[in-house]
């Protein structure tokens, strides 16, 4: 079986790798997919800790499933937004994204 | 007698009409449905009077009805009530405004035939009829109030009616001032009298009272304080000459024959009070009157001015009629009130009915005439007898009236109010009497002219005066049948102090001396101004120029009022709290709105708009927090 520690590890480093990339990717896309990555931290997370800590139970997998489909959900608003934001802009850099501060 | 609420809603209806229809409806249609709403009101106000003074006693008087009083606004234990009061003397004043009121509607036909805004006259000619009728019938002295500021607000509409004339503008604020500036002490007086009473109605209630012996002389000489102010009592009177900008029917209505009197009704009204609790503080109603009747007879003898001629003979007729209310005395053998010692309340009534009618006619007679000759000025008349002669009879009859002598209605009602002078005091009653002399003297001034003397040939070649309209003329011809009539009425029997009937007897050593001194007072008259030329009227004036001058300008009155105003109370008072107001209230509420402007500006920059950042910063805070919580 493998370890708690290495399931946590990967957990630990998408997390980061999805903060890393929120803060430093100009296009919104990539934002969204470290917006992504990091709620698929969250989701192993989840499913780890109920494996490790109840393994009678399947709350934690639901709870991993129910991200997954509010990542999904979200993903499809994004990009739907960022779509008509590239129909006005012909750009998608959120340095550009200025309009809505006033 | 439930029907007496149209009389009120007839002229509401037909003020909020013609309000609000303004220039959609014609001319013509509005004055016609403004008349025919008040003729509608007239009769029921006759049927009224029809069915309540021949109902039957009870005890010797009529009873007091209420067909309406509903509690309007509960505050506590007090309440304000909204209703109609029948009582002789409202169904008096209803008469009186009724027909009056109409005599104005159907001449304005006449008068303001043509005017600019002659809907929005006739809109607020039914206001002032339905607040005037409000007044008279209220079921207790805040309904009286509220109606009372009616009057007030439908006056100033009235005389600024012409609102592209400077004078009218400023007449119109003046009277809107000082009345208000009267009024805030009637509403001191009923706050006073609903505390210690614990009632605003006119019926007292003697538990509540002991607490407040002293305090019910206070509120009832507080309220008179407003009711000299809507009556143009001395010093208060000031506005009342001015408000003769307005239309001259509107002054004969207004300003002659019921607005003004609203302060003589007030104290009938309530006169139970005053008689029973506050027969000293009378003697202040009565020096009042007679100051006020003394001095606006003396300056009316000087006045050029037609309108203004009579707007100080209202002054000093309405002075008359406070006069007549303030020398009543309780009654000697147990009786508060009895008919014989307080004569002067049958007296005043009569005297506010006869002469609402004759002064109504007086106006509207001016009004032909100025409608005739374009001016105000008796410079410019002069001889117009021949050319109005309608006019020029009615009001030959109307100064006859007003001058006391019999026939006519004045005679009877003033007679009154001098007998009941000499009864209180042989002073205030001779003071009286001097006074009606004045009266008699500068009527007849006015009256000769206007009609005889030397015609303003200049001025009458290019425009030859003219009788009025038929319109105009109607209302002089009825006004005059009345006032004809008027004293043969038997007004004891309808109006008396304790509501029983009262028989009138003349005093006839009084009589005599009025009619004599009347006389005499024509008769000097005619002898110094009804010749072509007027040489004795020019050589008192050379002999006495300053009192002349002092009279014509009423004593310099106004200039006083304008510097006490100007010079002490706006300088020395308004002028400090206007800069406290503009540089401490203000100036706190500008710094915080600066302060809170420069603090925004200053951190402003932290908005930047970028995602990123805002993401860093909630890390950073979540870093933060997670810190604390392992500390």
């Amino acid at each position: 079986m493998i370890q708690l520690e290495y399931l946590l590890i990967i957990s630990a480093v998408m997390l980061f790798a999805g903060i890393y990339g929120f803060f430093t990717r100009k296009s919104t896309l990539a934002m969204l997919l470290s917006i992504e990555l990091m709620l698929n931290a969250a989701d192993i997370n989840f499913a780890v800790f109920n494996r490790m800590l109840f393994p009678d139970g399947h709350e934690g997998y639901f709870f991993a499933i129910f991200g997954i489909a509010i990542a999904a959900a979200e993903s499809a608003i994004a990009i739907a937004i960022m779509i008509n934001i590239y129909r006005m802009l012909k750009n998608i850099s959120v340095d550009e994204l200025k309009q809505m501060k006033w | 007698m439930e029907y007496t609420l149209f009389i009120l809603l007839l002229p509401l209806c037909s003020f909020l009409l013609l309000g609000l229809l303004d220039s959609k409806i014609s001319k013509t249609a509005a004055g016609i449905i403004g008349t025919l709403s008040l003729g509608a009101v007239t009769l029921l106000s006759y049927f009224t009077a029809f069915e309540y003074f021949t109902a039957d006693r009870v005890n010797g008087v009529f009873e007091k009805v209420m067909p309406y009083n509903i509690t309007w606004l509960p505050l506590g234990n007090l309440h304000f009530d909204m209703g109609i009061l029948l009582d002789p003397i409202s169904v008096m004043m209803l008469i009186v405004i009724s027909t009056v009121s109409l005599m104005v509607h159907i001449y304005s036909f006449g008068y303001m035939k043509g005017e600019r805004g002659f809907q929005r006259y006739y809109a607020f000619l039914s206001l002032f009829t339905m607040s005037m009728l409000g007044l008279v019938v209220a079921t207790n002295i805040f309904q009286m109030y509220l109606f009372w500021e009616l009057v007030g607000v439908s006056s100033y509409l009235l005389i600024g009616f012409y609102y592209t004339t400077p004078a009218a503008i400023a007449a119109s604020k003046k009277a809107f001032i000082v009345t208000r500036f009267a009024d805030m002490f009637f509403l001191v007086g009923i706050l006073i009298y609903g505390y210690y009473c614990k009632s605003f109605g006119f019926d007292f209630n003697a538990e509540g009272f002991a607490a407040g012996a002293f305090m019910l002389p206070t509120a009832l000489v507080l309220m008179f304080i407003g009711g000299a102010g809507k009556s143009a009592m001395f010093p208060l009177h000031i506005w009342l000459p001015d408000a003769m900008e307005g239309p001259t029917p509107v002054s004969a209505l207004i300003h002659a024959a019921t607005m003004v009197v609203a302060g003589v009704f007030q104290i009938a009204r309530l006169f139970p009070l005053w008689i029973q609790y506050a027969p000293e503080a009378m003697s202040i109603v009565v020096w009042v009157g007679v100051v006020t009747a003394f001095y606006a007879a003396a300056v009316a003898c000087v006045q050029s001015d037609i309108k203004r001629v009579l707007a100080f003979s209202t002054i000093s007729q309405i002075a008359f009629m406070m006069v007549a209310l303030g020398v009543c005395l309780p009654g000697e053998h147990g009786a508060v009130i009895d008919n014989h010692a307080s004569l002067g309340y049958m007296a005043s009534m009569f005297h506010l009915f006869t002469h609402a009618m004759f002064k109504a006619l007086l106006f509207l007679g001016a009004g032909c005439i100025i409608h005739a000759v374009h001016s105000n000025e008796m410079s410019a008349m002069g001889g117009l007898r021949k050319y109005m002669p309608i006019t020029h009879i009615t009001f030959l009859i109307a100064c006859l009236a007003i001058a006391g002598i019999p026939p006519f209605s004045g005679f009877f009602s003033k007679d009154e109010i001098l007998t009941a002078c000499m009864h209180y005091s042989p002073v205030v009653g001779w003071i009286m009497t001097g006074v009606a002399a004045m009266t008699a003297f500068y009527m007849f001034r006015l009256y000769f002219g206007i009609f005889w003397g030397t015609e303003n040939k200049e001025l009458h070649a290019h425009h030859t005066p003219h009788e009025a309209p038929l319109a105009m003329t109607l209302p002089l011809i009825v006004l005059t049948c009345i006032t004809l009539v008027a004293g043969f009425i038997p007004f004891g029997h309808f109006v008396s102090a304790s509501g029983e009937a009262y028989d009138i007897h003349l005093d006839w050593t009084v009589a005599a001396t009025s009619i004599v001194v009347a006389v005499a007072s024509i008769a000097l008259a005619t002898y110094v101004y009804a010749g072509e030329r007027q040489p004795i009227a020019e050589k008192l004036h050379g002999a006495f120029p300053r009192l002349h001058r002092w009279a014509f300008k009423r004593f310099y009155l106004d200039e006083v009022y304008q510097f006490v105003t100007h010079r002490i109370i706006f300088a020395y008072i308004s002028r400090p709290i206007a800069w406290f107001d503009r540089n401490v209230v203000d100036g706190f509420f500008n710094f915080l709105a600066w302060g809170t402007h420069k603090l925004s500006h200053a951190i402003r920059g932290l908005q930047s708009g970028s995602v990123q950042l805002y993401a860093q910063v909630f890390l950073l805070g979540i870093l933060v927090i997670l810190l604390l919580l392992i500390m």
